[in-house]
């Protein structure tokens, strides 16, 4: 009281503020200060979509060309003395001559044609036209032949897989520069590849076989497609989705709408906060001993790569259940059960639609991770070699070996062959179309059921 | 205020409804609600007036156990509604908050058609045989919540979509929908404009008809204006509780005249 009393009026009076028209210092400093910081955050954005744009080009650029593939189209003479010399069209006789008896064939019908369309060449041997074509060939036609014997004898159109250096060469890939010490192609033979592409013999086409095709052998790239790890990480994702959804959520709504809040359910969820950050080949190593070891499941199966996912996306599911359950107003909960609603009618009619989003959302996100893991799978073997294609192959079920996209992407970089590392890219743009899927996929679900509030 | 009103409105004496004796409540370790007997008549709407945190929204819910859905409340002491006590072991909560309503502070619809709104509580508990008389359970209560005519075009309209005072007079309507004896209403007018509250207010007047209303509320002149008893709690004592007439112009506790002309809470 005594110090407004006081004689001090220049205190008591404020100072005169100056015009509004001229900004002050402090003013002028304060916006300095937030325009610095949101040049920041578009410089931050910018080198995230600068990340983003070379990622996806090199991607892109390394990738494609695993989508096309040379082949060669070469009449072929099926000589009914090599392939059926009874002449009865046994099968079990023709199924005794291996693919020993049909390479002479195809090398001599490869040749003729290089010498019928006029191509010049100083290769004159059937055996140098080898290098042309994949290694396949031969089991390609045998198996056409046991098919249909009626074929012997005549002669066939065949559209052989080009050799992967033919096929290199057709992409740009190989030069005649990089085949100077190469053994498996001679100058020659691309002579031979340019002539046969100038008559249309040899093309480029979409590679439908690298999408549903098998794994094949280190020194056949020409033949390797990812279909058959697609099939495997397809029905991984099959077991995570009906291992990890109904388990989540059930774990989830226990938690948090019935449990009751003590040091027990604290220390639960504390774990499985800490278990969403455990490395996944922690996982792959528990499922090698409990699934495979202890209980004895098949190795390589996708119903163990499914077990093993299922036990790493749960945190997960569990985690952004959670979540999406706390974010419904409690008010709802109040609503429901001042009429009269029980506590599980609360949570099956009311909090659960509402949270339905989210928990889609966050399972498909759990999918999504599982689907790119590989390391877990590394350690229970599903990385299977299994050159056989679906649907008649081993590949067919939860029990029998399979590989996974990623296991194969990994296998694949670490072949030696140049045409591998294409492939691996290629893999990865699949992968990558699959992960899209599932987004899109998620987006859609979360929208459908907004809607309908 | 009209005094004189308020006088006249006494009313004889209805039947005991609700009936607590020496009921504690405790949050943890706080002492929320200390030894309150009150009882609650039939036909009659009851106010509960007081300052904030003097515990009359937590006996509010002691009434239909809301207070169970918190995990550290403990509730000592007995509450009978038509003589039997709701705590009794054998009491399903469910079961008691069908006969015992409730509406809340916050016009709380459910994120669902107008109609599913209030189809739900009769769904639940199988008051409807079919979808004809569930039609008409839904009017009947939309009528009730004196709503009908606004809401009549649009049942299938969400309920959210609704004004805020649209929304409590669908929420009343649909804690009237599974035919309640006792309806317990939380500041039931606390988010709404005074043209709201002022219809909200006549809706709890013919409420009183067919049911006992307990109202929570921090307008003073709102509960003298809808009650006919009021009760005053203070740091969760009940400090008086008598006609609403008596408890405005002569109440016999000090701590009330205080509180009613303004010099505590």
């Amino acid at each position: 009281m005594t110090d407004a009393t006081s004689p001090t009026p220049s205190a008591s009076v404020p100072k005169k503020k100056g015009s509004l028209l001229v900004a002050d210092e402090r003013t002028k400093k304060r916006n300095t200060a937030e325009k610095r910081f949101q040049a920041y955050g578009i410089i931050a954005i910018g080198i995230g979509l600068l990340f983003l744009i070379v990622l996806l080009g090199s991607i892109i650029r390394n990738g494609i060309p695993a989508f096309t593939q040379a082949y060669i189209t070469v009449p072929i003479e099926l000589v009914e003395e090599k392939l059926d010399p009874n002449g009865n069209r046994d099968p079990a006789d023709l199924r005794k001559v291996s693919t020993f008896g049909y390479a002479p064939l195809i090398q001599e019908g490869v040749l003729r044609a290089v010498q019928d369309a006029g191509i010049e060449t100083e290769l004159s041997s059937p055996g140098d036209m080898k290098a042309l074509y994949s290694a396949s060939a031969p089991a390609i036609v045998r198996s056409m032949v046991l098919d249909n014997p009626e074929l012997i004898g005549t002669t066939i159109e065949v559209r052989l897989l080009g050799a992967s250096r033919v096929d290199g060469y057709l992409k740009g890939r190989v030069t005649r520069e990089s085949i100077a010490r190469d053994k498996k192609i001679d100058a020659a033979h691309l002579d031979i590849v340019d002539q046969m592409v100038e008559l249309g013999m040899a093309k480029r086409v979409f590679n439908w076989a690298f999408i549903t095709g098998a794994d094949a052998s280190e020194s056949r790239p020409e033949q390797a497609g990812i279909g058959v790890a697609m099939v495997g990480s397809f029905f991984m994702m099959l077991v995570v989705l009906a291992l990890a959804l109904p388990i989540g959520v059930a774990a989830s709504i226990y938690l948090e709408e019935f449990a009751p809040q003590n040091w027990l359910t604290d220390l639960i969820e504390v774990n499985i906060s800490n278990l969403a950050a455990v490395p996944s080949i922690v996982f792959g190593i528990l499922g090698l001993a409990v699934f495979i070891q202890f209980a004895g499941l098949p190795q390589s199966a996708p119903l163990v790569g499914g077990l093993v996912l299922t036990l790493m996306t749960l945190p997960t599911v569990i985690i952004s259940t959670r979540a999406s359950l706390k974010a419904v107003p409690p008010s709802i909960r109040e609503a429901a059960l001042g009429v009269g609603a029980s506590k599980m009618q609360t949570v099956f009619h009311h909090v659960l639609p509402l949270a339905a989003p989210g928990i889609l959302t966050g399972t498909i996100i759990g999918l999504a991770q599982a689907l790119g893991e590989t390391a877990p799978l590394l350690l229970i073997g599903m990385v299977g070699f299994i050159a056989t294609n679906y649907p008649d192959g081993i590949a067919a079920g939860f029990l029998s070996p399979n590989s996974a996209m990623p296991a194969q992407i990994y296998e694949w970089s670490k072949r030696a062959d140049p045409a591998y590392y294409e492939r691996a890219w290629g893999g990865i743009i699949v992968l990558l179309l699959f992960l899209m899927t599932m987004n899109i996929i998620a987006i859609i679900l979360r929208r459908r059921f907004e809607r309908r509030w | 205020m009209d005094d004189l009103r308020i006088i006249e409105r006494t009313t004889g004496m209805n039947d005991i409804k609700v009936s607590a004796r020496k009921v504690q409540v405790y949050y943890g370790d706080n002492h929320a609600i200390k030894d309150v007997d009150v009882d609650i008549e039939d036909k009659t709407v009851t106010a509960f007036i007081g300052p904030s945190g003097c515990g009359k929204s937590t006996f509010l819910r002691c009434i239909n156990r809301m207070n169970d859905t918190i995990d550290v409340a403990r509730i000592e002491g007995e509450i009978t509604l038509d003589n039997e006590n709701i705590y009794d072991p054998k009491v399903d909560p469910v079961q008691l908050r069908a006969k015992v309503g409730m509406v809340f502070q916050k016009p709380n619809p459910f994120p669902k058609s107008i109609y599913d709104n209030i189809a739900y509580g009769p769904r639940i508990h199988g008051l409807a045989a079919n979808k004809a008389e569930l039609d008409e359970i839904v009017e009947r209560s939309l009528r009730r919540g004196a709503i009908w005519d606004e809401v009549k075009d649009r049942l299938h309209a969400p309920g959210t979509g609704l004004s805020g005072g649209q929304q409590q007079r669908l929420c009343i309507a649909r804690a009237v929908a599974t035919e309640p004896e006792v309806l317990l209403m939380d500041e039931p007018c606390s988010a709404l404009d005074p043209i709201a509250t002022a219809q909200v207010e006549e809706l709890i007047d013919e409420l009183r008809q067919n049911y006992s209303v307990v109202i929570v509320t921090h307008s003073m002149q709102q509960a003298a204006r809808v009650s006919q008893k009021t009760a005053f709690f203070h740091l969760g004592n009940l400090v008086e509780y008598g006609e609403t007439g008596q408890i405005f112009t002569n109440p016999s506790d000090p701590r009330t005249e205080s509180y009613i002309t303004g010099r505590i809470g």
